[in-house]
This record gives structure tokens, C-alpha cells and sequence, in this order.
């Protein structure tokens, strides 16, 4: 299993911002897609999660077009957290939860015991089992946060995308995801993940996608990515590189 | 309250409400006089056949069929304030209608049905036209709204401008049961075959719920499932009117009114709301019948002055 680009180009209304990219991601990894903003990271996510259709060449998963891939399967592959989400109305949190197993209940969304028993199993994960018979319109930003990874967790994907989870949260609920993430990863979940913070990255995924102006600059281990070097050449910054004194990856210190 | 005690009550209530709607009229009946009245031969079978008792058929069909178009329009369009009225469908079916009685006025109206009909998809389409397929939720909503306003003021040019022929147009364009008998039920009874397909369509509108991307991700193309939903909700619509004119909020207040009690999971939501819906008409045709006999008020008033201020409660209640 694996998901890659193949001289993909992708964008909005004919313009595009991912540009001819072959790339091709590793199975098993806690994955960070870095680069200035508008450098195309989110687009290549969302192509990747088919929000977006390839305007030439492919994305491929296993090997195939992921476009042509049949839906129905790859929502049990593939699974995606997007940047905002809506407040459905009327909602409670575990029915939100179960709308995650989706992909596995048959036409009327019938729950089996299995399915119950996942969707509780996520909701004990998350920390939102307390919550399970609120609405989740009553919620506050972080619990909806943690309710909505459930809900992704419930859809039971080797796979997992979230473009730019952390980017409205506190710090201290940032922390928890990441250690939730990389807990997930360690389980077996590849992760793929949008991410602003170049420290946040460097110190939590094990491997990074550098991109700028829709072109891939740059893969590999944090050790390897994050160089001075590249953040002169991809973000226009003189940065120092330290080592983190807690973890002891690389961290970037910008100089005046 | 949860859907195990709703169904229950909103069945006994619906029952309730038929049952008062056969006794109660310009002329009431003991209850004796009704049963009698079912059979042939008997002094009341008029009223309580020919009369009360398929307007009572209607008034659950279409307070079902409104209800449910705005329920699935609401899920379509994510916004509880939506309805088909934001669509222009009832507008286009009411424009085509007195357009109908305007100018061909010696035509009989036994077509009228059809040619509001033939209005209010036509309206769809022209709505579907310019939005085009791969629209948004919002523009959709947005073009509606506009299209709605503009065939209402060319309703209110055509019965300016026409003044003698307005009073029939007048009275079908409030919305009433008013006359309508088997005849009409026949004709709207094959188009409640699309309920199942709208009750099939459930699993689906709930993921429509999270967002088109999250959607996506759970195996749901959002384009194709707006596209039949709201194909379902016009065609009921427009069906629905075309037989008893616009009756006006029942879509918004019905759907918008089951959710607070049942939730918004669609498996309920969607019977649900279809019968909230008929009682609410139920009620209201009882109460147009009965308020100052033996004159009737068209029932789409009484679902306007309470479902007026109910849509105004909700926008200050909206943060």
C-alpha cells in the first residue's frame, strides 16, 4: 500500500499549484507536508483524500489511479480529517461517531455489535466517551476536535490525512494531538498530515515533505530536511538549527 | 424525546386530528353519523365521503409531501432556514398557475394541476441552469432566493395588470383544500413513490452533515446525492402545490420542528418530519373549517400566521 504522485499537476479553475510532482510517500510513517503558504501542500492533500480531480498525470494508491479506484474501498483505505468542519444540527456525538463506519453498514446504516463496539472503543481513545450523549452542536472547539478524530478513527483506514489539525487550537490540545498521532502511528497508522509549525513537525513525524511554488524541494528525516540550508532556500528565513533539548530533534531558531 | 415515543404520539395525534376533521365542519356530526356517513345511501354521505374525507387523504399527502421536501432541501442545503420555497419552485408553480388563469381564463381549470406543475419544474431547471452541477450550497440557496422574488413580483404584475381575472388566482395562490375531493388524490398519489427513494437516500444525507469533503472521504459523491435529493424535493414540491397552491412555511417549520424533537439522524428525521408535517395541515385545515363557519379561510394562511413568526423566532434566536 501506498500512495504517490505521478507527474501530478492539480489546482483551481485551470491554474495549477501542484505542479508536474512525482512522489511517492512511505508506508508506515508520521508524515508532514511543510512549506509556505500556497506552495500547494493542501491541494496535493486534497487530491490525495479525491476532493480535488487530477488536471494531468496521476495520483496513484496500490499502484493504481486513485481517481478510478472504487469509492466504496477506498473509504476503508483512506480516511480524511479536513480544516473546518461543519456543526451538524441535532447530532449527538456517538451518532457522529458511527456515521465514521459509514463505509461498512449496509443501506440503512444499520450498527452490527462490531461496529458498536469500535465506535465506543474510538470514543474511549479520543477522551469523548463522557461526552457521547451530548449533541455535538453544544460542544466546545477542542472536544468537537477530538470528536471528529473519532469519527475518522471509527472509518478503520490504514490511512489517515488531516490538513492542518492543529492550526486553531490551543497549545495544550496541539500537544495532545500530536501525541495521539504519533501513538496512532505507532499502532500502525501511516499519517499524513499538513502542518504549518516546521518545530511541531520536526519534533513529533519522522519523516517531511518540503514543497514550495508546487514543486517538491525536499524528503526525508527531520535530520535530514531540516537544515539551514533549506530554510534559506524554501522559506527565505536565516534560522539556526539546535537540538530540541526535551526530544532531541531539530529545531529552528530564527536569527534577527 | 427520542423516535421510539415520537412515532407513537405523532400517530395517535394524526389519528386524532382525522377523526376531528370527519366531525367537525360547518355542519358537525356526532360521531355516530360519521360512521354512517361512510356507507352508501346514508343521509351524510355526502359530506363525510365525497368531502371531508379525501380532503383529509390530501391534507396528510401533501403536509407529508411539503415536510419531507424541506427536510431533505435543509439537509441538501446544510441551513435549517432553508425550504423549497428558497428553491422558487412553489413561486414558479404559482406563477404558471396565474399566468394560466390570466389569460386563458375561459380554459377550464381541471388543467390547472399540470400547468402549475409544468411551472414549478421549470423553475427548478432554470434554477438548475444557472448554478450549473458542480455548484455550492450557498449559490444554490442565493439564486433560489432571487428567482423566488422575481417570480412573485411577476406574479403581482400579472394580477395588477389583469385585475378582473385576479380573485380565482387570488385564492388558489393562499393555498387551500378548499374543493378538492378524490379526483385530486388520484393524481397525486403516484408521486409518493419517490418516499421510499428519499427514505433510501438517509445513510447518505447524514454524511452530507460533516461537510462535501468529509463526505467524499466516507464514499459519498456530494454532486450526485444534491442532485437527486433536490430532484426528489421538486418534484414532490411542485406536486403538492400544483394541487392545493403554495401552502406556505409548512416545509420550513415541519422539518426545522422534528429535528428539535427527534434529532437529525435522517432514519428518523425523515418519516418523522413527514408526519409533523401532516398533522400541521391537518390542524390547520380543521381550524380554517371550523374558525368562523360556514366560511372557510384558505388553509396556507393559517400556516403562514403560524409559521411566520416561528421563522422569525429562529432568526433572532441565530447567532
Amino acid at each position: 500500500m501506498s500512495l504517490s504522485a505521478h507527474q501530478l499537476s492539480v489546482g483551481y479553475h485551470g491554474q495549477a499549484i501542484v505542479k508536474d510532482m512525482d512522489l511517492t510517500l512511505p508506508d508506515g510513517r508520521f508524515i508532514a507536508l511543510l512549506g509556505p503558504n500556497g506552495c500547494g501542500k493542501s491541494t496535493l492533500l486534497k487530491c490525495f483524500a479525491r476532493i480535488l480531480p487530477a488536471m494531468s498525470g496521476e495520483a496513484r494508491w496500490q499502484g493504481q489511479n486513485l481517481h478510478a479506484y472504487p469509492s466504496k474501498q477506498l473509504s476503508k483505505e483512506l480516511a480524511l480529517l479536513p480544516q473546518t468542519q461543519p456543526i451538524p444540527e441535532g447530532i449527538k456525538v456517538q451518532d457522529l461517531v458511527a456515521y465514521g463506519r459509514s463505509p461498512y453498514t449496509g443501506f440503512w446504516g444499520k450498527l452490527s455489535q462490531q461496529d458498536h463496539q469500535i465506535v465506543e472503543q474510538m470514543m474511549q481513545q479520543t477522551g469523548t466517551y463522557e461526552l457521547k450523549d451530548k449533541l455535538v452542536s453544544e460542544l466546545s472547539g477542542g472536544q468537537r476536535q477530538r470528536v471528529w478524530l473519532a469519527m475518522v478513527l471509527a472509518q478503520d483506514t490504514p490511512y489517515l490525512l488531516l490538513d492542518e489539525p492543529t492550526t486553531y487550537m490551543d497549545i495544550n490540545h496541539q500537544v495532545e494531538l500530536m501525541h495521539q498521532l504519533q501513538r496512532l502511528n505507532k499502532q500502525g497508522k501511516t499519517i499524513i498530515t499538513v502542518l504549518h509549525d516546521i518545530n511541531q513537525a520536526a519534533r513529533y513525524c519522522d519523516h517531511l515533505v518540503v514543497m514550495k511554488e508546487g514543486e517538491l524541494k525536499h524528503q526525508g528525516s527531520p535530520d535530514e530536511v531540516l537544515t539551514s540550508a533549506m530554510l534559506k532556500e524554501v522559506f527565505s528565513l536565516n534560522a539556526q538549527i539546535h537540538r530540541d533539548p526535551v526530544a532531541g530533534t531539530p529545531m529552528c531558531v530564527v536569527e534577527d | 424525546m427520542n423516535a421510539s415515543r415520537f412515532f407513537p404520539l405523532g400517530l395517535a395525534l394524526l389519528l386524532i386530528l382525522s377523526i376531528a376533521n370527519l366531525v367537525f365542519g360547518a355542519v358537525s356530526l356526532s360521531l355516530e353519523q360519521v360512521w354512517q356517513g361512510l356507507s352508501v345511501g346514508s343521509e351524510q354521505h355526502f359530506t363525510v365521503y365525497e368531502y371531508r374525507l379525501p380532503r383529509i387523504f390530501l391534507a396528510i399527502l401533501v403536509g407529508a409531501g411539503l415536510a419531507l421536501s424541506g427536510a431533505l432541501v435543509q439537509g441538501v442545503i446544510r441551513n435549517p432556514l432553508a425550504s423549497p420555497d428558497v428553491l422558487g419552485v412553489s413561486h414558479g408553480a404559482g406563477l404558471a398557475a396565474v399566468f394560466y388563469m390570466t389569460y386563458f381564463a375561459g380554459a377550464s381549470t381541471d388543467w390547472l394541476p399540470e400547468v402549475a406543475l409544468a411551472g414549478g419544474l421549470v423553475a427548478a431547471l432554470i434554477l438548475w441552469w444557472l448554478c450549473g452541477a458542480q455548484s455550492s450550497a450557498i449559490k444554490l440557496a442565493i439564486t433560489g432566493v432571487a428567482l423566488a422574488a422575481f417570480w412573485a413580483s411577476c406574479i403581482d404584475f400579472l394580477m395588477l395588470t389583469k385585475p378582473l381575472e385576479i380573485n380565482n388566482a387570488l385564492l388558489w395562490l393562499t393555498g387551500s383544500l378548499w374543493g378538492r375531493g378524490w379526483t385530486q388524490l388520484q393524481a397525486l398519489l403516484p408521486w409518493f413513490l419517490l418516499v421510499p427513494v428519499a427514505l433510501g437516500l438517509s445513510k447518505y444525507l447524514n454524511l452530507l452533515d460533516l461537510g462535501d469533503d468529509s463526505a467524499t472521504s466516507l464514499g459519498v459523491s456530494p454532486q450526485v446525492l444534491r442532485l437527486v435529493s433536490l430532484a426528489i424535493a421538486v418534484a414532490l414540491t411542485a406536486a403538492c402545490v400544483s394541487i392545493c397552491g403554495p401552502i406556505g412555511f409548512l416545509g420550513l417549520v415541519a422539518p426545522h420542528l422534528t429535528r428539535k424533537l427527534v434529532g437529525g439522524r435522517h432514519q428518523a428525521l425523515l418519516p418523522a418530519t413527514m408526519l409533523t408535517g401532516a398533522c400541521l395541515l391537518l390542524a390547520a385545515d380543521l381550524a380554517a373549517r371550523t374558525i368562523d363557519p360556514p366560511i372557510e379561510l384558505p388553509a396556507g394562511i393559517l400556516t403562514a400566521i403560524i409559521g411566520a413568526p416561528y421563522f422569525l423566532w429562529l432568526l433572532l434566536r441565530m447567532k
